[in-house]
């Protein structure tokens, strides 16, 4: 992930049920990032050697602001639906368990 | 007349009267709260201080005897071991990698936790206690150079232990200790007792023998056996120091009751929270191993930790607030932590690996309701990967828990599907924790950890967000790690090419023959 000079904030991504990856992440952001450029662009990056990662339908996964369930707006950006700096952004992608059904 | 005979010894009794209560008076020409500046502010009331005596009667003489005869014994040992070349007789150059971890992260808070118990020490105006805790003071600060001359054998022919204080500064999986050891720095004389001598030796230390002395002995390696052999009988000196120091203060007023329990709920878990290494350890990284983390948790901990509360009860005090959920994850602890350093092993100074087909079975004989459940098939595809060349490794930073500093990898409490997240917001910023205990501590003193230096943070600040191969390079210079070396997967290793060129683990293996 290359960091714009408008990087402002770290956002903390986690991908539930998905811990190949051990741990929710830190990610230097730009708040004014897109959700769908985020979608897009920076997941890929952290995500995409999952082999769950390319079978995901983004039209389902269920966003999460930490604890609280939301529906995002791909053209806003981070800013607009409320998160600030060190915010939590989770993801959980209903049919795909991990590595063998093992959240792995 | 007969000439009166004097008397040639005294009574224990009385020598450690006179090594303790006869050399304690009331000061004049300061006050005593001028000498002793740091025994009331935490609020705890000592009514009669000539009521804490040490159950062993140690006095200093007899103190000094008995540590010299030990460090005798122990350098004798070390002496034939590194004589003998013995370090190319251990079962495993893997095996290594457990050393290199008590190096990194133990030794170091015991150092850490000699100074504040020579300062505690210092600073208690009971004198028993004073000179009790002064010894543990001086047995810490033993044992930290014991370890390290044990090892210092290793760092000839072994990478990755060349530079533990500068690791200990810097790397991200050793800042739960460094943090552990900070904060009980900066805590007071009476927190620091319940917190070292009481919630981590009395109630913990035992597990960490486990992988520490039990697998050094079942890995051929008589050097840590014997640092081992010879810290041990301080450990349980230790142990008794902090329940008879928890059981004075509860006798002497009953408003120091609440303050006691806080801190055993606080200690007891940032005490819990130094475990995960000691786990994988003894799950993952002793190539003979002798019995699980799970059992060892039951025999050393559940066990015994229950039988005490349950005498402590009668004090008022109850067992601390996170004891269920730590008694939970012993399912998981391992599995989980081994994820975190395989995942991230091209960043810490041990080589991490994928345990061979009867190390598998042996974890799934041991873990029958979790390990082939959640934890086998990750392994098999690194292992399949790994087989195509693709090791895998994290391409960026693990969120950190605010208080503990350890990567947010912990479950949540009966439910091993996810990850807990806690988190609190404190003038107008947001904090995160692994756990709700975590989020309390942080609740009840907020200003102790609000500036908590967070390594992940840290390192994008240090590369300005930068990309992977720059945070690795920061990473690794900040630790004095060499890349390539130190780190990363086992197989192909120069310790694994190394210790094979050497010969290294025949001994073991003609014996089994």
């Amino acid at each position: 992930m290359s960091v714009t000079a408008t990087t402002n904030a770290l956002l903390y991504v986690g991908w539930d049920e998905h811990m190949m990856f051990a741990t929710p992440i830190v990610l230097p952001m730009s708040l004014d990032t897109r959700f769908e450029e985020l979608i897009h662009t920076a997941l890929p990056s952290l995500y995409g050697e999952h082999p769950d990662f390319k079978l995901i339908d983004w039209s389902k996964a269920q966003w999460f602001q930490g604890d609280r369930l939301f529906t995002p707006r791909m053209q806003a950006t981070l800013a607009e639906q409320g998160f600030g700096h060190k915010a939590v952004l989770r993801f959980r992608t209903p049919g795909l368990e991990g590595l063998r059904g093992s959240c792995g | 007349m007969d000439k009166r005979v004097e008397r040639k010894s005294h009574s224990l009794g009385e020598r450690y009267a006179a090594m303790t209560h006869d050399l304690q008076w009331e000061t004049t020409y300061q006050s005593m709260d001028r000498v002793f500046p740091f025994d009331r502010y935490e609020g705890i009331k000592v009514r009669d201080w000539s009521k804490w005596e040490d159950p062993f009667r140690l006095t200093t003489d007899a103190y000094w005897k008995f540590q010299g005869e030990k460090e005798k014994k122990l350098y004798a040992v070390i002496e034939a071991f590194a004589q003998n070349s013995c370090q190319f007789g251990v079962s495993d150059a893997r095996y290594v990698n457990a050393i290199k971890l008590i190096l990194q992260a133990i030794a170091p808070i015991k150092y850490s936790l000699h100074r504040s118990l020579a300062h505690t020490g210092r600073h208690l105006r009971g004198d028993a206690l004073r000179v009790a805790v002064q010894m543990q003071a001086s047995d810490n600060l033993r044992h930290f150079q014991n370890e390290t001359h044990a090892a210092s054998v290793f760092n000839k022919y072994f990478n990755g232990l060349h530079s533990a204080p500068a690791l200990f500064d810097a790397a991200w999986y050793l800042a739960p200790f460094k943090s552990f050891a900070d904060d009980v720095a900066s805590a007071g004389p009476f927190e620091r007792i319940v917190a070292i001598s009481f919630s981590f030796e009395s109630l913990l230390t035992d597990t960490l023998f486990v992988p520490y002395m039990s697998g050094a002995a079942h890995n051929g390696d008589l050097s840590i056996v014997a640092a081992g052999f010879s810290g041990q009988s301080d450990a349980a000196r230790h142990k008794m120091l902090g329940i008879e120091t928890v059981k004075f203060l509860l006798t002497q007023d009953p408003a120091n009751l609440a303050l006691v329990q806080r801190w055993i709920d606080k200690w007891f878990w940032r005490s819990f929270r130094l475990m995960p290494i000691v786990a994988m350890m003894q799950d993952y990284m002793l190539s003979k191993r002798m019995m699980s983390w799970k059992e060892s948790w039951q025999r050393f901990v559940e066990a015994p930790v229950e039988a005490l509360f349950a005498e402590l009860a009668q004090f008022g005090l109850r067992l601390p607030t996170g004891w269920a959920q730590a008694c939970d994850s012993k399912e998981h602890l391992s599995h989980q932590a081994w994820n975190v350093f395989y995942g991230y092993g091209d960043a810490i100074a041990v080589h991490t690996w994928i345990p061979e087909t009867d190390e598998l079975n042996w974890l799934d004989q041991k873990y029958p309701d979790s390990f082939d459940r959640w934890y086998r098939p990750r392994l098999a595809h690194y292992a399949q990967r790994q087989a195509q060349g693709h090791r895998f490794f994290n391409r960026s930073l693990p969120m950190q828990c605010q208080v503990c500093q350890q990567p947010m990898f912990f479950t949540e409490k009966g439910n091993p599907r996810l990850i807990a997240y806690r988190q609190t917001e404190h003038e107008g910023e947001t904090f995160h924790f692994c756990s709700d205990h975590c989020d309390t501590i942080f609740s009840n003193e907020p200003a102790k950890y609000q500036q908590a230096r967070l390594s992940s943070h840290t390192l994008l600040h240090a590369t300005d967000g930068g990309a992977k191969a720059d945070l690795l390079k920061a990473s690794l210079a900040a630790s004095h790690l060499s890349n390539g070396r130190d780190q990363g997967d086992f197989s192909g290793s120069e310790d694994d090419t190394n210790f094979s060129d050497w010969g290294g683990g025949q001994d073991m293996k003609e014996a089994q023959l």
